[in-house]
């Protein structure tokens, strides 16, 4: 454990050192942004310094060495919280398509007492109903019919919804579990949208 | 003058009349090829917008908001009672407007910076005129039937690049450098959902809802997003520049508020306006 911690941290001064190698525009970005940006309502200005899986991504264009990658994706997993009821199905699909369809949360005019949504529908194909949809992910239309219903398919989009980042580090979705933009019986729901087979994403 | 307020309102309800036939359910995707099957409906949406764009631009309600900012550009005004058009330089001389907006962000020696058009146009109001820069930054935006001053005036200056070809320079090294660091700040990503603006902007082809993305890294996708602002914007009925437009891209990031008219917003619009350059500016125009 020790070593492999000391490694990462090896690797991630490495990938520090390269970029203050390439030029300091960057560093010149970060404190023009930290100079420019003020609280709004409930976006605060901590949220503009990097976390770490968020600066190996900037400092590497998203594309950081597979050693650092597996395992910091490992730590994004291992903090994944599984439903506590031990089952990831029993939610409801209706309310998943809600969910999905809603685009509140985290930003500065949305009220802290607002359900957040998972803007899900921004990006994503789902139901069939809907054509309106993004394409910035890929279509998730049909998925259980398509991938099987069994659990390991069941956990994988649990874990997927909670937080991209634990199969792949520099995912465009953001960790809807884990940043609390969702709650665990939310994502139930979402997972009932996209696994029930009577949901219309399946059955229609 | 009368013959423009009709073509305001009628705007306003040609945009309603557009955002219902955006919402009528269109045919579903087939179950085998869904994706182009509903790209292609999408990609006739937007042929749709374009046309009711055409039509619309003829009496193009941008020219409402340059009427305006020509009144403000100059009357002798603020605390010292000067115009902008007998103190105000925008980088080809004191009041010379044609061409001015298509090679802005640029550097000014003055204030040995780069500023983009809005800033430097709130500069000269605090500097010639004698306004405080917190009141222009107070309420910045459009809303309802309040529309800026600063609005007026950034349309006002636009109308004379019409048509001209953008030309942002980089000859100076803090332009260079301005345009590097806004290239950073376009992919850094923070924030509770780990956005940066190159999340949405730096792909091609790609889609928020039925909403085309233009990819800013690209040539072509900088000239979609640096055409038509200043904006008569469809959603809401109202004029907004490009300040509004990276202001509202920041909300949507998850991130917290970009001051008005600050260097970070100068160094996006570089990157954005200079990967644009050698194509033509049509001028204040529509935006959904």
């Amino acid at each position: 454990m020790k070593t492999q911690k000391t490694t990462l941290l090896c690797a991630v001064s490495l990938l520090a050192a390269g970029i203050a190698q390439a030029g300091d525009y960057r560093s010149q970005a970060i404190a023009l942004i930290k100079q420019d940006f003020h609280p709004r309502g409930i976006a605060t200005t901590d949220r503009i310094h990097e976390e770490g899986l968020q600066a190996v991504c900037n400092r590497t264009s998203d594309k950081p060495p597979a050693a650092v990658a597996e395992r910091l994706q490992k730590d994004q997993f291992d903090a994944i919280k599984w439903p506590s009821d031990g089952k990831f199905m029993g939610g409801d699909w209706k309310k998943g398509e809600k969910i999905a369809q809603s685009g509140q949360g985290m930003a500065w005019n949305n009220k802290p007492s607002q359900e957040n949504g998972g803007s899900c529908y921004n990006c994503h194909q789902i139901g069939p109903k809907e054509t309106s949809f993004g394409t910035l992910g890929p279509s998730l239309y049909q998925f259980g019919k398509l991938r099987g219903y069994g659990e390991d398919i069941q956990k994988y989009v649990w874990g997927k919804i909670w937080n991209a980042k634990a199969t792949n580090l520099c995912s465009q979705m953001p960790r809807m579990g884990h940043s609390g933009t969702l709650t665990e019986k939310q994502i139930k729901d979402l997972v009932a949208l996209l696994m029930d087979p009577n949901s219309p994403v399946n059955k229609e | 003058m009368k013959k423009r307020i009709g073509a305001l309102m009628a705007a306003a309800a040609m945009s309603a009349a557009f955002a219902a036939h955006a919402q009528q359910p269109m045919k579903q995707p087939a179950a085998k090829a869904p994706a182009k099957a509903t790209q292609k409906a999408t990609d006739a949406t937007t042929a749709d917008f374009e046309k009711f764009r055409d039509v619309l631009e003829e009496d193009n309600p941008a020219e409402l908001f340059e009427a305006k900012g020509e009144e403000l550009w100059k009357a002798k005004r603020g605390p010292k009672n000067v115009s902008l058009a007998e103190t105000c330089d925008l980088g080809l001389g004191v009041g010379k407007l044609k061409g001015a907006y298509v090679q802005l962000p640029r550097y000014f020696a003055d204030v040995d910076a780069v500023m983009d058009a809005e800033r430097r146009i709130a500069h000269c109001m605090v500097t010639h005129q004698g306004f405080k820069a917190e009141d222009l930054a107070k309420k910045p935006f459009s809303s309802g039937n309040y529309t800026p001053e600063l609005v007026s005036l950034t349309t006002y200056v636009a109308g004379h690049s019409r048509k001209m070809k953008i030309a942002i320079p980089q000859k100076h090294p803090k332009e260079k450098e301005t345009y590097q660091i806004g290239k950073e700040i376009f992919a850094y990503r923070a924030g509770p959902w780990d956005f940066s603006c190159s999340t949405c902007h730096g792909e091609d082809g790609k889609r928020i809802r039925t909403q085309n993305l233009p990819n800013l890294s690209t040539p072509e996708g900088a000239i979609r997003a640096f055409q038509g602002w200043p904006g008569y914007r469809m959603t809401g009925g109202v004029m907004h520049t490009l300040q509004w437009r990276m202001n509202d891209c920041f909300r949507q990031q998850r991130f917290p508020e970009p001051n008005y008219v600050s260097p970070s917003i100068t160094a996006l619009l570089s990157y954005m306006g200079v990967n644009a350059n050698g194509q033509m500016y049509k001028g204040p125009g529509i935006k959904r």
